[in-house]
């Protein structure tokens, strides 16, 4: 005889499931990854398979060895954080310092803090992070985009990012309107023609990707949307002030990692806050450091920083905004 | 490299040399500000002073500091101030205990208050239900989290038994003194000679199975190890061991110790002198005797088996201290 | 149909698997033997006030209210009292009951028998309650509420509105369904003398869109009835809850830890309704009920008018067997029905379908981390964050789950529902409220 089951309600349960949630966001940033394959060939691919397979790797030791727990490499939160960080470094970087980003990235950021669920900080950007400021060089000598068309193997070039080329031009004394006939079109950026880590190139792919994780429910619209609102409203005031000091605002949407950053990092779940309210905070927040950090800070990129500062304060925003309560709205109380 | 790094890494050489500056204001201005607070600090504490008798800081060095709240107040330091307290005002500590520390610290704190201290009895936790895997198979299957606070509510227990032991150890996760586990094999609780009576674990059981009864001579007990107030019927369909109320044992006991209420037998530890002839006659072997030497075969509980040193005053002595502040407890809590 | 009205805050959309929505309600026999819990109300157990080997009719008083919160209990069927002793109710746990063996089927001489619709109301507001107290009417969507006590709101409170509840948010459920669809006339009637037990001119009938047919057939019943609206409600779990269905209907919130009355509100379920409707034209007790029987391996999902008290086991056979790959059987709806041990206990007031479930899907799946997803936040209906409260109930910290409004939570399950990391957080939510109102009630005693 069948012995029943007895448990609490609910008897059912919806199918969704971290594995899903994760492996969606694998499936949303295939688009960036075929386009980075296109541009960068060979090295895209290497940078790819080594920071995903170490990022497994170091899981898999931690969790087996270290933790001595279940071992969870399968529900894809690893696959996702080794994607994102190959996604944040230049495809040109030696393979053993994405191993050690990865190393970062899953060991220091994530692992130390309890593993899935409980790290502050969003493992890919403080690997990113780690790399940028332990190896500066091979971390801003980013290769120019070559269409695989153009041969396999093709000798890399590198050159400066957009950012960076309006960062050191101005720097210099010279005008954005001098600036900009150097510059790639807005064309280019969309498809990903231009310098950059591996997955920041194309924003038409990470759109697409951001998109699909939309219609999936994935990630709700607050956080990218309040991040790239920010951004474009920050820097355009700027720019209208004086449009040969600060450049464009579309110019600060494309570049750099900010579609990267405001699609795929920022809306992690795990560093975000939990309420609506608090997320368009949170939003605001990583779009005015970006902003400032872009155009005053001593980097010329300054996603990353501003998501890790946010990540940070996301237990304070978290304590301050609460969901609207059931019933605690003044006005409707009758009598009492 | 980068313009941009270049560009920091020239700004933080420069600054280098500025440096020493900065360390000599910096110890100026955090000396002056530690001197200031300092300063501050000393007269507030002056002006705040509160008294407070010496005596509470004296009874609470001589209490184990466990705060585990068995006394009945947060922590060791509200008992000190409640101790005190009572001396001064009522002369006597009667009502206050700290089970923890029984008797010796008990006379140390009258001791230091001046008081003379009753000898209490040594009491331990006992569970009384026996409905391990074998004794109450498992009619259903459980499913979610492991609290006997939930399920108490949810079903009657995988057993079938609405009386018995949940198994998801909420009074282990009470105790402070490591005194209590599961058993993996039976699915119960086991209690060890680390137990403080504390209470603690009595207050955590949804089903009042635990409860503090007298340690008894050489940590000798009798206890009905069941506490299901259902008929013989009903009480036997779920469980091989329980108590089905046939009210044999409270034939044959000559003390008036056992009683039977709703189809349950209970044994009043105060009266009962460990003569074991309930233990015999009893059908559904409901009754255990714990650390006797044995006379057959006998369920026996598994740790604590070694006599122990503690001196435990006569029964005789004991029944007039116990009945004198402690009326027979009535087994119908509910 | 424009757009639909429902609740703002939260919800989810489980599947619907209304297998018995075609299903006209059967009448099933009468037990060999009627096994009556005492304790069917929420509030105090009812008292016997028969005793073994007595002779009681069918709608015979064999209990009364045992409180203010509490209702009558009458006979479901005619016989001798077998015994007055414990009984396993609902829950699988044994409590005080009756066991009453049945001979012949005779009724009590004032119940009205006949099929004739009554659509006069000639009763004074005050004659309705006592007809329904004496009747022993609970809510009979599940909370099992005596009804009386609703009707009589307290002073200085008025209601302005009846809200009839047909929503049967619950997936698999059709009791109510069939209800509306077979005694739409009565429920009619029923909701007219609710709306004049409490004086109000203004009732709402409240049904989900996935049942247009009852939708059409109660808004054709009341085409002349200028006080009764039918309003349907876009398709959200759990519209059926009071506050959730009054806010949906009337967009008015009833206040946190207060009773629906505060926003002029009283909801009935049809169910109730049907019963009262019975109670106060044809003078019938509640003694039995519509129960689903339902379940994707079961053979003939079914909906049948129980006598109270019939063992579910008899519902079961009826329905073509207990299916072999049955794990799991549950009293009520998937989202907040009580699992069942056993097909021994019996139907009781409350009681609106059994569920059995397949093995298959009885067990839950591995729990994992929390990701923070914030998934448990978005859906619930009252606006709480479930993840924190589960978690300060897990640990112990009962102070924070008060101050987050634990005991606002309704028990609806949406956020364990749709938990991507499979939390059983409603079990913490539970046992958060169960600790957290002990703690209220003690600081009360202080």
């Amino acid at each position: 005889m069948t012995m029943f089951t007895i448990a609490g309600s609910p008897h059912i349960h919806g199918d969704d499931s971290t594995k899903k949630i994760m492996y969606g966001v694998v499936i949303a940033m295939v688009p960036a990854m075929l386009v980075s394959i296109y541009y960068f060939d060979f090295n895209a691919i290497r940078v790819l398979l080594l920071a995903v397979i170490s990022s497994l790797f170091f899981e898999w030791l931690i969790q087996k060895y270290l933790i001595k727990g279940p071992v969870t490499i399968t529900d894809g939160s690893a696959l996702v954080t080794g994607i994102l960080l190959a996604f944040n470094v230049p495809t040109n970087l030696p393979g053993w310092m994405v191993i050690v980003g990865a190393l970062v990235a899953i060991g220091m950021a994530k692992m130390s803090f309890g593993g899935l669920g409980k790290n502050i900080f969003n493992p890919a950007l403080v690997a990113r992070v780690f790399l940028l400021i332990s190896f500066p060089v091979e971390m801003t000598s980013w290769p120019k985009p070559m269409p695989i068309t153009k041969g396999f193997f093709a000798d890399v070039i590198t050159g400066p990012t957009p950012l960076g080329l309006v960062k050191e031009g101005l720097r210099a004394g010279e005008s954005i309107s001098k600036l900009q006939s150097e510059l790639p079109g807005y064309v280019d950026y969309l498809i990903g023609q231009m310098g950059g880590s591996m997955g920041e190139v194309s924003a038409i792919a990470l759109i697409l990707g951001g998109i699909y994780m939309l219609w999936k429910k994935i990630i709700t619209w607050e956080i990218p949307v309040s991040i790239l609102v920010t951004v474009f409203v920050f820097s355009g005031i700027l720019w209208l002030v004086n449009p040969e000091k600060y450049i464009d605002p579309v110019f600060h949407l494309l570049t750099g990692g900010l579609l990267l950053g405001a699609l795929f990092m920022a809306t992690d779940m795990v560093t975000s806050p939990m309420t609506r309210g608090g997320q368009l905070l949170f939003g605001f927040g990583i779009g005015l450091l970006t902003i400032l950090i872009r155009i005053w800070g001593a980097y010329p990129e300054g996603v990353s920083f501003a998501i890790l500062l946010m990540n940070a304060a996301v237990p304070l925003i978290n304590r301050g905004f609460k969901p609207r309560r059931f019933g605690a709205k003044p006005g409707v109380q009758l009598g009492s | 490299m980068c313009f941009a790094e270049k560009c920091l890494l020239n700004e933080i050489i420069r600054k280098s040399i500025v440096v020493d500056n900065i360390i000599i204001i910096a110890v100026i201005a955090l000396g002056g500000l530690g001197l200031v607070s300092a300063v501050i600090l000393f007269f507030v504490a002056k002006k705040f002073k509160v008294f407070e008798d010496p005596k509470i800081d004296e009874v609470e060095e001589a209490l184990p500091s466990a705060n585990c709240g068995g006394c009945g107040y947060p922590g060791c330091r509200a008992f000190a101030e409640a101790a005190v307290k009572a001396a001064k005002e009522n002369h006597s500590l009667e009502g206050l205990n700290c089970p923890v520390g029984g008797n010796e610290v008990m006379q140390t704190v009258g001791q230091l208050l001046g008081i003379e201290v009753e000898q209490q009895e040594p009491l331990i936790a006992v569970v009384r239900c026996n409905g391990s895997y074998a004794n109450s198979p498992g009619k259903v299957k459980y499913e979610g989290v492991s609290s006997c606070a939930f399920t108490h509510a949810l079903f009657t227990g995988e057993g079938g038994c609405q009386y018995g032991c949940l198994g998801h150890g909420d009074c282990v996760d009470a105790c402070d003194f490591d005194a209590i586990h599961m058993n993996p094999e039976t699915g119960l609780p086991v209690v060890n000679d680390k137990c403080t009576a504390c209470g603690a674990c009595v207050e955590a059981c949804p089903r009042d199975i635990i409860e503090l009864r007298k340690k008894g001579p050489k940590d000798r007990r009798i206890f009905v190890s069941c506490v299901n107030k259902e008929k013989g019927g009903p009480a036997k369909k779920n469980c091989a061991v329980a108590c089905i109320g046939c009210g044999k044992c409270e034939k044959v006991c000559k003390f008036d110790a056992i009683t039977i209420t709703s189809f349950l037998a209970y044994i009043d530890f105060n009266k009962c002198t460990l003569c074991r002839k309930c233990v015999e006659v009893c059908p559904t072997d409901a009754i255990w005797e714990v650390n006797f030497k044995p006379r057959k075969p006998k369920p026996l509980e598994p740790e604590g088996s070694v006599a122990r040193k503690t001196v435990v005053a006569k029964p005789a002595d004991a029944e007039k201290v116990k009945s004198a502040e402690e009326k027979p407890k009535p087994e119908d809590k509910h | 149909m424009g757009v639909l009205k429902t609740f703002v805050l939260g919800g989810v959309h489980p599947e619907e698997n209304k297998l018995s929505s075609n299903v006209p309600i059967e009448a099933l026999p009468v037990p060999e033997q009627a096994i009556v819990p005492l304790g069917q109300n929420l509030g105090a157990p009812s008292k016997p006030v028969v005793s073994k080997g007595d002779k009681v009719k069918t709608g015979q008083l064999i209990a009364e209210a045992g409180g203010f919160i509490s209702a009558n209990i009458h006979s479901p069927v005619s016989g001798t009292v077998l015994k007055i002793d414990n009984v396993v109710d609902m829950t699988g746990f044994r409590r005080p009951g009756i066991v009453i063996k049945t001979e012949g089927d005779e009724w009590d001489e004032s119940i009205d028998r006949s099929d004739d619709l009554i659509t006069e109301v000639d009763y004074s507001a005050e004659e309705i309650i006592e007809k329904i107290k004496q009747a022993g009417i609970v809510g009979m969507g599940g909370a099992t509420f005596p009804t009386y006590v609703k009707l009589m709101p307290p002073p200085g409170k008025k209601a302005d509105h009846v809200i009839i509840n047909g929503v049967e948010c619950e997936p698999y459920l059709t009791s109510d369904h069939r209800l509306m669809l077979e005694k739409g006339q009565e429920i009619i009637i029923g909701t007219k003398i609710l709306m004049k037990a409490l004086k109000v001119a203004q009732a709402i009938i409240g049904i989900e869109s996935n049942k247009p047919d009852a939708i059409n057939h109660l808004t054709e019943l009341t085409k002349n009835e200028e006080n009764i609206k039918v309003v349907p409600l876009k398709v959200k779990y759990p519209q059926g809850g009071e506050k959730q269905l009054i806010k949906a209907v009337l967009n008015r919130e009833v206040p946190s830890g207060k009773l629906p009355i505060e926003v002029g509100c009283v909801v009935q379920n049809v169910g109730t309704t049907f019963a009262v409707y019975e109670a106060v034209q044809k003078n019938k007790p509640l003694f039995e009920r519509v129960v689903t029987v339902t379940g994707k391996s079961v053979k003939k999902p079914s909906n049948f008018l129980a006598r109270i008290g019939t063992p579910i086991s008899k519902l079961v056979d009826a329905a073509e067997g207990l299916p072999d790959d049955t794990g799991k059987i549950i009293g009520g709806g998937p989202m907040m029905g009580k699992a069942l041990p056993s097909l021994d206990v019996p139907v009781v007031k409350g009681a609106s379908g059994i569920l059995l479930m397949r093995e298959q899907e009885s067990h839950r799946k591995p729990e994992s981390p929390c990701i923070r997803c914030s998934k448990c936040t978005n859906v619930c209906p009252m606006g709480l964050e479930p993840f924190l409260l589960a978690k300060a109930s897990k640990i112990g910290k009962y102070d924070i789950a008060e101050n987050e409004k634990v005991m606002d939570c309704i028990e609806c399950g949406s956020c364990q529902y749709i938990c991507p990391a499979s939390i059983p957080l409603l079990d913490y939510l539970r046992l958060g409220k169960n600790k957290v109102g002990n703690i209220i009630r003690n600081r009360k005693k202080k």
